[in-house]
């Protein structure tokens, strides 16, 4: 009788109820993330507590420079590939749910604060497009007169871009019954990623064509370009830059941002209130991304080709490299436990995740993968501008 | 010019030899590192399109030069630090399927 009881007590309860519960194989993805796979399309599903491969998604197309994001769940990832397909992953089944070829060549994304659209830059042809997030209906087609770069979600529905060809800059504002695209000023000579702040207050555009940064305050209501670190860039005479940094990696740390030298292997740290350059750090390399440790006074870096087999960790208060550690051949990517405990290196040429303590800088464990490049934790859903 | 340029063509070794490894390594480095701004598949990306349609009109030669000196005033950087001549060439025949 009692066995008959606690059976009934069971039926009754929601989670039998709901039959969703009975065909997924998982029911959390808060510490789950996914690898980008280049060389073969496809995805690795990780799982970050056991340090382990847990799955893999097939079917995305060319992800050879691919990104993506997270709703706000941290159910679905919004995969952005190279030959324009924009793809709807759900991480428990690990399936590809919707996917749309929705241009020639793209190069990145970004999700609306409240989770209801996705913002793809295209290259080819050139402009933003905007679906829905939970059918990938198109929403709103952008074109602009050249490649897109830099595209970053801004609270209230709105998207901010860059064109490398023409340096203008946009905001989009996708709020109402009809997008309200804003043009918010130029930034200079071939912006090639652009990056904004946590608090959503500046939108920084890197220049390649040109020395200098440019800001925009966009908690202004209407934002007037600034241009600072006029060292900042590239000339003929520096050295050759074997890949484009990106900055959505740029770090913001001890009231300082910290910016890759464009054709020199340095760092340049400047002073978030005046905007002046306050230290450079020479480093190994030309750096690529450069990613603050969460919760610490570090900085990761990684580095262009030919000098990819290294990483390098910064302190912020003195702007000295503080250890070189060499995860494997090719790094292409760095990404921290949301609070900072552990560091995941990919390398794309040795085949492997490497896990680094962020303490004691031992490591903590490898993961096999297939020209890993790109490393995204479910935590990423709640962070703004990426 | 165009008898300079000429001359500097004239320069650069006519056939490409590099031994098998490095070949193995060239062509991991034009689909990798190439890749990154040609894309994955050469189909273009930040740069141009690599493919054997979009490079017909170009010449081996003119090619290598492109890929050793780079092009100004452009994100296409000068690979002269990292590959030799020879290297060059054979890139540009591999691009080009020839």
């Amino acid at each position: 009788m009692k066995r008959a009881l606690k059976l009934l007590a069971l039926l009754a309860s929601p989670v039998w109820a709901s039959p969703v519960w009975a065909e997924v194989p998982c029911c959390a993805t808060g510490d789950l993330g996914l690898v980008i796979e280049r060389a073969t399309g496809t995805l690795l599903v990780v799982d970050r507590s056991d340090r382990a491969a847990v799955g893999k998604v097939e079917g995305l197309g060319d992800l050879s420079h691919a990104s993506l994001t997270y709703g706000p769940d941290e159910r679905f990832a919004y995969v952005f590939g190279r030959d324009g397909g924009l793809s709807k992953v759900d991480m428990l089944t690990r399936k590809v749910v919707a996917r749309t070829v929705q241009a020639g060549n793209s190069i990145g994304g970004a999700i609306s604060d409240d989770g209801k659209l996705v913002a793809v830059s295209n290259y080819e042809p050139g402009g933003v497009k905007v679906f829905d997030a939970d059918t990938l209906a198109l929403v709103a087609d952008v074109p602009a007169a050249g490649k897109t770069i830099g595209l970053v979600d801004v609270p209230g529905r709105r998207f901010a871009w860059t064109v490398w060809d023409t340096g203008e800059v946009f905001l989009g504002d996708f709020s109402g019954a009809e997008p309200v695209i804003t043009p918010l000023g130029n930034a200079g000579k071939n912006p090639f990623d652009a990056v904004l702040t946590a608090d959503a207050h500046t939108y920084l555009i890197g220049l390649f064509g040109e020395k200098g940064v440019t800001a925009f305050d966009l908690w202004d209501a209407a934002p007037k370009p600034v241009k600072f670190l006029q060292d900042y860039g590239k000339t003929e005479d520096d050295l050759p830059v074997y890949k484009m940094p990106h900055l959505q990696g740029w770090a913001f740390t001890e009231g300082q941002y910290v910016l890759p030298a464009v054709g020199a292997h340095e760092l340049l740290w400047v002073d978030q209130a005046s905007l002046a350059e306050v230290a450079r750090t020479p480093v190994h390399g030309q750096a690529v991304f450069i990613i603050a440790q969460p919760a610490s006074p570090f900085v990761w870096v990684n580095f262009a080709t030919p000098l990819n087999d290294v990483v390098q960790v910064i302190d912020s208060r003195t702007h000295q490299v503080v250890k070189t550690l060499t995860p494997g051949k090719a790094v292409l990517h760095m990404e921290f436990a949301p609070r900072g405990a552990e560091v995941w290196i990919s390398s794309r040429d040795d085949n492997k995740i490497v896990i680094y303590d962020t303490r004691t800088l031992k490591v903590l464990g490898e993961i096999a993968a297939d020209s890993p490049s790109g490393i995204f934790f479910t935590a990423r859903a709640h962070r703004t501008g990426l | 010019m165009r008898s300079l340029l000429a001359l500097v063509v004239l320069a650069l070794p006519c056939a490409a030899e590099v031994a098998p490894e490095r070949a193995k390594a060239l062509e991991h480095m034009v689909i990798q590192d190439c890749g990154s701004c040609h894309g994955l598949t050469l189909k273009g990306g930040l740069g141009r399109a690599l493919t054997v349609d979009a490079l017909a009109p170009a010449d081996a030669e003119g090619l290598a030069l492109i890929i050793l000196d780079g092009v100004p005033g452009t994100a296409m950087p000068p690979w002269r630090p990292l590959l030799t001549e020879e290297e060059a060439m054979w890139i540009a025949h591999y691009l080009k399927k020839d």
